[in-house]
């Protein structure tokens, strides 16, 4: 059986348990696929079968007054999102879509398990958090073989560990979803966008702390430095340096917010307001990293660390490297385009100068990914905690081997 | 109330006592060892009072390093240990084993940085949830999960219990609030996960530990987001007729797209309790009060109190009044905050159950708990937080009169199963604990058990943290390493391939 490659694409429960028992029985490491667009994120998954979940899809549940929605793990993102927005609902949470900047050709998004994997999040990540602050239950096939649930379809709930969120970010080498749900919240009538324009790295992060901090109830802050600007919305923001912080909501208090603060930010120059249109356009790209959908494999990271440690990483960066960088979350979210060499240690030595954080090698070539450690590596006591973890639920290493670590 | 079956006591570790206190003593100097019967009195139950044990002796270590000094000393010579905040536990989860020590978290009591820019604070576990917002607040600024013990609570506890409180549905739960932790397991390893960034890559152990009830680790050191306060904030009190309609209304003003900061809601019984006790002005002539918080910018608020008013009118709403001071909002809350001892003024006794459901099933649970009342022939009040389903039944009785405490706790265990029927959860924000331990099966199969207790495995492979809570049996971590899918076993899988 092991002989050749194979390719299970269960339809049910069921048969994602026996494809995964199948693994487990023939000790054959297996890859686990949902559309394939993250595919390339992470080091090379050592397996020769696949498990396929896009045919493992369809909502179970949807609720809008309850706020929750089921979906199976293969379900496509896209008409999880559709089906949301029709009841004027969305996931806030923003979930990024990786495929222009990895160079997918994939024509779907992303499967909702993937999203849960992946633990992706977008540019309103500080008011609304990630994936994992939104998942309120899973069921899922573990290594072992093993059908197991957590979590439920309700808010509030502190019944025994809390695997869903335990699970989430794992990319698929704990346990393979079969079922997640997820709170799903309105989408905000109306949204518009501050400019603030010609701030030095360092200024904007003072400008985002401050927008941030207020009760101006800003739901993102994000600084496109010149260099990456004109790449945005077709080049329509203004010249120089772009600082921009969204404000959403009902229109009446999205109005007297923009006013508020931009009275409390205009002693930092001319401050001008993006439409709806606009500002939706604006923040798609800033979450899907337009500036940097090239078509090329140069080296791309996605780096996280304090809101104020941001610039400071990038200014002692430039110094020793070609890079090019916008930042999202007040600061603290950076995407960092190589210009040559990756400089794997020289990012993540910073990261450790300025107080720590992390970076995430999302696009290099197969070369580059089969050396550098894709994923921040984890200090040894928490490294070993992992592995120990990893061993609980799946003892023979059959579940996306070596994606997230060498051992894990 | 009917005691617990704890772990069997290890008699080596009773017989060893006086030499663990004096190695005990060379960790932890002076006062932080604790020995005497009396004063150990102090530590032997925790907010579910009906439960005592004291403990084998209690350790109130100051720094990380005892901390990871104690434990590994207790790792090493096989010796059980339950972590304790605050001690206000509802489900018992800090309740004391007698072959146990007693690590007590409250001289870590230092706001250790307060970061404006970035918006965090860092704190030491002991510090109290509200101590979190006192000492932010100067500022505007203010910590959101506000667990109703918040004046006694222990950060570190929160995390522990993964608290909420009446602002989850819109600001979120502890482990929404938390961005890193300092934490040491059993074999004294310390471990810091998280900080002033988000969402670290590899296996999400922050949110693992946040709701594991003291069973994975020791928590030392927490970062958690502070926010700025909203401009305003108002509230409505609203009553309607039935139950059914004041529960129609949170539906439709969630439906129409609406988030509040709080919806509470209180049933005739809890009702008359809190206005005999806190005269907040309650109407009692209505079966249901919602209490509806909307905050923000002025200009929304207006606007959506408006919205709800009418949603309100559309159900039925019989009384409504919006408060127009601050003062006045903290009259209309004063009342359900005082809910719990309010219903403690009209019966000798009452237990605090702690279900989720979804919403919509109210109406069902209420008529269901009618049932039930009638049948274990006890009272009950029901205080609701409606806007996440998260519902407390307060089972009124007499613990004086023979068997009708037994009956306050079937009634309860009743209770807690019709909420697992109807789609719901056995605990919303208390905690498993020892209380809803052995109910752990109404909600999870044999194999859901078995893969929490393996988590479990791989930090504290020798159940010596906090035993006897959550799981209703401990099984060897030996044991639940056995597979079994062996080769050739399987029948071949029926599955679509290519």
């Amino acid at each position: 059986m092991t002989d050749t490659s194979q390719t299970f694409r269960p339809e049910n429960e069921d048969q994602l348990r026996d494809a995964v028992a199948w693994a487990v029985s023939e000790e054959a490491p297996v890859e686990i696929l949902g559309h394939g667009s993250k595919r390339t994120i992470g080091n090379p998954c050592k397996a020769a079968h696949r498990i396929d979940m896009s045919a493992l899809s369809g909502v179970t549940l949807y609720e809008p007054e309850e706020l929750v929605l089921t979906a199976r793990a293969g379900t496509a993102l896209d008409e999880i999102e559709a089906l949301l927005a029709e009841n004027g609902q969305e996931l806030q949470f923003e979930p990024l879509d990786y495929r222009a900047l990895l160079g997918s050709n994939e024509r779907e998004r992303g499967t909702l398990g993937a999203v849960l994997s992946a633990n992706l999040s977008g540019p309103r990540r500080l008011k609304s958090g990630a994936a994992r602050d939104h998942v309120l239950g899973i069921r899922a096939v573990t290594g072992r073989g093993d059908v197991i649930k957590s979590g439920g379809r309700v808010v509030k709930n502190v019944t025994g560990y809390d695997l869903s969120r335990g699970l989430s970010g794992s990319w698929g080498t704990l346990a393979v979803f079969s079922e997640v749900t997820f709170k799903v919240l309105p989408r905000a009538g109306t949204e518009t966008t501050l400019v603030v324009s010609g701030l030095n790295d360092a200024d904007a992060a003072h400008v985002m702390a401050e927008a941030m901090g207020s009760n101006a109830e800003a739901s993102s802050a994000a600084h496109l430095p010149e260099s990456v600007r004109g790449r945005f919305v077709d080049g329509a923001l203004a010249g120089g340096p772009a600082t921009v912080l969204r404000l959403e909501g009902v229109p009446q208090s999205v109005e007297y917010r923009a006013a508020n603060l931009t009275r409390m930010l205009d002693a930092y120059g001319d401050i001008v307001p993006l439409d709806q249109d606009m500002s939706r356009a604006l923040w798609r790209e800033i979450r899907d990293v337009k500036p940097f959908c090239d078509g090329t494999e140069r080296a791309v990271w996605r780096v996280s660390v304090a809101p104020d440690a941001g610039h400071q990483l990038v200014a002692g960066l430039r110094l020793r490297a070609g890079v090019d960088a916008y930042y999202d979350w007040q600061g603290g979210l950076l995407w960092l385009r190589m210009e040559a060499d990756p400089e794997a240690d020289l990012i993540r030595k910073g990261i450790k100068a300025l107080g720590g954080g992390h970076a995430t090698l999302v696009r290099a070539g197969d070369a580059v990914r089969a050396e550098v450690p894709v994923f921040e590596p984890a200090d040894p006591a928490l490294a070993a905690l992992n592995r120990r973890l990893k061993e609980q639920f799946d003892p023979q290493f059959i579940l996306n081997p070596g994606r997230l670590a060498a051992d894990l | 109330m009917t005691s617990p079956k704890m772990p069997d006591p290890d008699g080596k570790v009773l017989k060893r006592r006086a030499a663990i206190v004096a190695d005990l003593r060379d960790i932890v100097a002076g006062e932080g060892v604790v020995d005497t019967t009396n004063e150990m009195r102090a530590f032997e139950t925790d907010g579910l009072t009906a439960y005592r044990q004291l403990p084998l002796v209690v350790v109130l270590p100051q720094t990380v390093r005892e901390v990871s000094r104690v434990l590994r000393y207790c790792h090493k010579n096989g010796i059980r240990v339950v972590p304790r905040g605050s001690g206000t536990s509802l489900s018992g989860g800090a309740l004391p084993l007698e072959d146990a020590v007693l690590l007590v978290m409250s001289r870590f009591n230092r706001v250790l940085d307060i970061d404006y820019e970035n918006r965090v604070a860092v704190v030491q576990p002991g510090v109290t949830n509200l101590g979190i917002t006192d000492a932010v607040s100067g500022r505007g600024f203010y910590y959101a999960p506000d667990p109703s013990s918040q004046i006694a609570c222990s950060i570190g506890g929160n995390v522990a219990e993964n608290a909420g409180g009446v602002h989850c549905l819109k600001y979120g739960l502890t482990t929404n609030n938390v961005l890193g932790i300092e934490m040491v397991l059993i074999d004294g390893e310390i471990i810091r996960l998280g900080g002033r960034h988000l969402d670290s890559p590899g296996y999400d152990i922050l949110g693992l530990m946040t709701g594991s009830e003291g069973l994975l680790g020791v928590v030392t050191e927490v970062t958690v987001r502070i926010l700025q306060k909203p401009e305003t904030a108002r509230a409505m009190l609203v009553g309607f007729p039935t139950s059914e309609a004041a529960g129609q209304c949170v539906a439709d003003i969630i439906g129409a797209g609406i988030i509040p900061g709080g919806i509470e809601m209180m049933d005739r019984l809890s009702i008359k309790a809190a206005e005999d006790f806190v005269h907040a002005g309650y109407p009692l002539d209505v079966e249901a009060l919602l209490i509806v918080e909307l905050d923000g910018p002025e200009a929304e608020v207006d606007h959506l109190i408006r919205e709800v008013q009418r949603i309100a009118g559309d159900n039925g709403a019989t009384m409504s009044r919006v408060s127009n001071s601050e003062e006045e909002r903290q009259t209309f809350w004063a009342g359900r905050k005082a809910a719990f001892p309010a219903v403690g003024r009209i019966s000798p006794d009452y237990y605090c159950m702690d279900g989720t459901i979804p919403r919509k099933k109210l109406p069902e649970v209420l008529a269901g708990m009618r049932t039930l009342s009638e049948k274990h022939g006890l009272a009950v009040a029901n205080v609701f937080h409606a806007g996440d389903g998260n519902l407390h039944p307060l089972i009124l009785y007499d613990a004086n009169r023979p068997g009708e405490l037994e009956r306050a706790e079937e009634f309860g265990n009743d209770i807690l199963r019709l909420c697992v029927e109807v789609g719901g959860v056995l605990t919303g924000e208390h905690g498993v604990g020892v209380e809803k331990r052995d109910l752990m099966p109404a909600m999870f199969n044999k194999q859901d058990l078995d893969q929490q207790i393996r988590v479990k495995c791989a930090f504290d492979s020798q159940h010596l943290l906090n035993p006897g809570k959550m799981f209703p049996e401990l099984h060897r971590c030996a044991e639940m390493g056995r597979m079994h899918i062996s080769r050739g076993q399987m029948p071949f899988p029926d599955i679509p391939r290519f």
